[in-house]
């Protein structure tokens, strides 16, 4: 047996190399290449089944990050393997299928690629026992079913669909993610297998852990009110819509609660969320079905619908796990059992379905329903496995539809007379709900018989002459409707031998010993069948009474969750621009208000909440005359530069300032510096008085009052910061300078004059870069008055 | 001595701030200006004022005042006068090119 890692990566492979096939050997069909590849993962799988159905399971680990603890790890088992017989079965079958659906014109490579992508990480999904390996695997599903949708992207609706799809996913997957961070808190482990039996319900993070899981599991599987992105998935090519919208992708989410019912399905949160939930999905789903006009977006909300029906089954099977291993936990795991039943039902019936859908849109060129009628004569197998198909969906005999909506209503009916979780008080509204709905499901199972295939023939409203799809396309779903038939007539081959240590690694605490009944075709005359007596006979009455009107149509009203999730998309975006328009104003002023602000909370705050305000002004040198003239004109001259009307008296005040800090410097003993500090100031304020000629003229300063009040608070408060923090800083020395060591001036570096010893000696490496900047400057400089020069002589030569 | 540079540093760092503020480009180089020489200022007092003689070995008692601030400040007064030398050609050659001072320039921006 190969590898389950070697299987998974095979896919992936396969993307790889058809590119390569589909340059070099443009004239076969790429699928057939491609086709390969499931039926060998197919036929490798079932080769698992035998030691599976004995109990086995095999684990294998090939290490990626192992100082994380995430490896990847496959564990296959008798859940595991059922969706992975459904991946690569119906993925050779609608691969079949594609390659006579899909004309050559098309981008094939593109197509297949995707698929062989989605097709690797569904399979990694479903065998993955490492948590972050499944999220990997899972968004890796998203972003192929993504590009899959978005196939024909020159449609405006097909990219509109695949976007919806990936931000609705995307968010259930992130929440997912959270859920499994939060599962490894708890348990210290990635591994799904240990998870169970590490868990501890009463941690605090149980609860949002089931959340999230769930959430990411109803977004991936299309639950209310998460469904919306299915239907608008629709767009995507009939092949996908088979493949991923119906048989697999949406199947993941079932999968993930069915995996994770053993750790967290002893609550009575998820057993209430899950089937409520459920129920609501399967009832909306099913109501919406009967309004649809489009066949297509009509098999959408049928999915979503039976998606909902398989849900509520897992969650009443749940409750078997809090009952433990007695006498009545059997009716729930027989849920669990109907739901596994189901999920195999549904993905042949539905598949059928779509591929008879695109065989009607492939021949006649619409999915109308108002435009369809009298296809029967014209296409006779497409209409026989329609027939099958709707009738298994319907619940009618004799097909495997009919067995599983038998143990669907047993188990609704069973749970409606439980007494845990204080069932009684809603009891009765599961198996009314679950009623209604069927009701609504027989109806637009009849809308897809009758409605497309008998009544009257208009070919003056089709786009191409009827007539029956070719052979090959036929193929997959006549293989699929034999399939329908075929479990029906031995249901408890593929329930022993597949279904049941499926059920074993839902409740492996559960011992399944007796606690199992096999598949009855007859069961007497029990409430059950009852109901589905009731389910035929009213909705051929209301399907009667319906037909009467032209268009089953209604439109949907304006309260909608497409309106809901239109709307937010569009206020999300309008806001954001809001709220960057508010405070990215362009304006330079605002931005330095903005930097000046920050300086304050930061630099401000932390010193006074840290109370590190100290002053000592015991260290302070004598004050003498002469300096305190000077700091008293300095003083002056800066706050007459506020005032100051023209820009001369401001350049001539700020030449007042640098030369009595020249001063200062004199007084201070820094001859070096009030050397520098004069020339530099005498060539600061020429450049000044030379670019003072070319700046505008008049620098008004029309600010408004406001500004200018906001101006003037900032700056003061700025300036009070800096005084506090300074005079902190200076009072408090915490050790003595290194100053001393530079006196050896001259022993050292030969030098008497100590500040040009540091310049030159001991620090010249900052001298150094000094220079740099200084000669980066004037090549700036020389740069910007150059490149107007030459600018001006190309203007010449142009005239 | 020091407490009244270092509040004389301050009100020149809240001129400096104000200018800066302000919509006329030579007054937020002016602003600039100003702040370097507020910043050199808060260096020099951060050493000790006079606490001895001229730093140069031979002069005076033997005591000398702290070299190391006077180092950095000679760096940072070549730095400063080469940014400021560049800002102001850089304000000329946009006012030059584009008639505009910096407030219509943001504007200009952001209608754009």
């Amino acid at each position: 047996m190969i590898s389950i890692q070697l299987a998974i990566m095979i896919p992936f492979l396969a993307a790889i190399i058809t590119p390569f096939f589909y340059k070099k050997l443009p004239r076969i069909h790429i699928g057939w290449f491609v086709l390969t590849v499931p039926i060998v993962l197919f036929i490798s799988l079932i080769r698992f089944i035998p030691s599976i159905a004995e109990g086995k399971a095999y684990i294998n680990t090939v290490q990626w990050i192992p100082s994380y603890g995430i490896n990847f790890t496959t564990y296959v088992d008798g859940l595991s393997i059922i969706f992975g017989l459904l991946i690569t079965g119906i993925g050779s079958l609608v691969i079949l299928y594609s390659i006579y659906y899909l004309s050559a014109k098309e981008s094939l490579h593109h197509f297949y690629i995707y698929l062989l992508l989605f097709m690797g990480a569904m399979l990694g999904v479903i065998f993955s026992d490492n948590l972050m390996v499944l999220y990997v695997f899972w968004e890796l599903t998203s972003i192929s079913s993504f590009l899959l949708i978005a196939f024909w992207y020159h449609r405006k609706k097909s990219r509109y669909g695949a976007q919806k799809a990936l931000l609705i996913t995307f968010g259930g997957g992130i929440a997912m993610l959270s859920s499994f961070l939060m599962i490894y808190i708890m348990t210290d482990t990635m591994s799904v297998r240990e998870i169970i039996s590490l868990i501890d319900t009463n941690h605090a993070l149980f609860i949002p852990a089931l959340l999230l899981l769930l959430i990411g599991a109803f977004t991936k599987s299309a639950q209310y009110p998460f469904h919306i992105w299915l239907p608008d998935a629709m767009e995507a090519p009939t092949p996908v819509s088979a493949y991923l919208h119906s048989a697999t992708m949406v199947k993941a989410g079932i999968y993930l609660v069915a995996r994770f019912t053993p750790v967290f399905g002893s609550h009575e949160v998820w057993f209430w969320l899950v089937s409520s939930i459920g129920l609501v999905t399967l009832f909306w789903g099913s109501f919406n079905a009967v309004r649809q006009i489009d066949l297509k977006a009509l098999l959408a909300y049928s999915t979503i619908s039976q998606l909902g029906l398989i849900m509520s089954l897992f969650g009443i099977g749940s409750i078997a796990l809090q009952l433990g291993a007695s006498e009545n936990s059997i009716i729930y795991t027989q849920a669990s059992f109907a739901a596994l039943f189901h999920l195999v039902n549904h993905s042949t019936f539905k598949g059928a379905l779509f591929m008879v859908v695109g065989i009607v849109d492939h021949e006649v060129g619409t999915r109308d329903i108002r435009r369809l009628g009298g296809l029967m004569a014209f296409m006779p197998v497409s209409f026989t496995i329609a027939l099958i198909g709707s009738f298994s969906m319907a619940g009618l005999p004799p097909f495997n539809g009919f067995l599983s909506k038998e143990m669907f209503f047993e188990a609704v009916v069973n749970v409606s007379q439980s007494d845990i979780f204080s069932i009684h008080v809603f009891g009765l509204l599961f198996p009314i709900i679950a009623w209604i709905a069927s009701v609504f499901t027989f109806i637009y199972c009849m809308i897809i018989v009758f409605k497309t295939f008998f009544g009257p023939y208009r070919p003056e409203k089709l786009e191409h002459e009827a007539h029956e799809a070719k052979v090959g396309m036929l193929i997959p779903p006549i293989i699929l409707a034999a399939l329908i038939i075929g479990i029906f007539i031995f249901p408890n081959m593929l329930g022993d031998y597949i279904l049941r240590p499926g059920l074993a690694s839902i409740f492996p605490s559960l011992s399944l010993e007796g606690s199992y009944e096999p598949i009855s075709i007859w069961h007497g005359f029990n409430p059950a069948l009852w109901m589905t007596i009731g389910v035929v006979v009213i909705g051929i009455v209301i399907f009667r009474i319906q037909s009467r009107r032209k268009s089953l149509y209604i439109p949907p009203g304006k309260w909608t969750f497409d309106q809901l999730y239109n709307s937010t998309l569009e206020q999300i975006e309008l806001r954001g621009f809001k709220i960057t328009s508010f405070y990215m104003t362009g304006s330079l002023r605002d931005y330095l208000v903005y930097i000046f602000l920050f300086l304050m909370v930061s630099v401000g705050g932390i010193f006074l909440f840290t109370d590190a305000f100290t002053f000592d002004m015991s260290s302070n040198a004598p004050i003498t005359l002469y300096e305190s003239l000077i700091v008293f004109t300095m003083m002056a001259a800066v706050i007459a530069i506020i005032f100051a009307k023209s820009r001369i008296t401001a350049i001539l005040l700020n030449g007042v300032l640098g030369y009595s800090i020249a001063l200062l410097f004199v007084l201070f003993r820094a001859p070096d510096l009030a050397l520098t500090q004069l020339v530099v100031e005498t060539v600061t304020t020429a450049l000044f008085l030379l670019c003072f000629y070319f700046l505008p003229e008049k620098e008004k300063e029309d600010t408004a009052q406001k500004t200018k009040s906001v101006n003037v608070i900032v700056s003061i408060l700025v300036g009070i910061i800096f005084v506090s923090v300074a005079l902190s800083v200076q009072g408090g020395k915490l050790f003595e300078t290194i100053s001393a060591y530079f006196e050896n001036a001259y022993e050292l570096a030969g030098a008497h004059n100590i500040v040009n010893a540091i310049l030159g000696d001991f620090r010249a490496f900052d001298t150094m870069l000094e220079v740099i900047v200084l000669f980066i400057g004037g090549i700036g400089v020389y740069t910007l008055i150059k490149l107007k020069a030459r600018k001006e002589a190309e203007n010449i030569e142009n005239q | 001595m020091e407490t009244i540079i270092i509040i004389l540093a301050g009100v020149l760092v809240t001129v400096a701030t104000y200018l800066l503020l302000s919509k006329g480009v030579l007054r937020v180089i002016l602003g600039t200006a100003i702040l370097s020489h507020a910043a050199h200022l808060l260096l020099m007092s951060m050493g000790g004022l006079k606490t001895g003689g001229v730093p140069v070995i031979g002069e005076g008692d033997g005591t000398y005042t702290d070299a190391l601030p006077q180092a950095l400040i000679l760096t940072s007064i070549v730095i400063s006068f080469a940014v400021t030398a560049f800002l102001l050609v850089l304000a000329y050659r946009t006012h030059q090119e584009n008639k505009m001072d910096l407030s219509k320039i943001a504007r200009g921006l952001k209608n754009e």
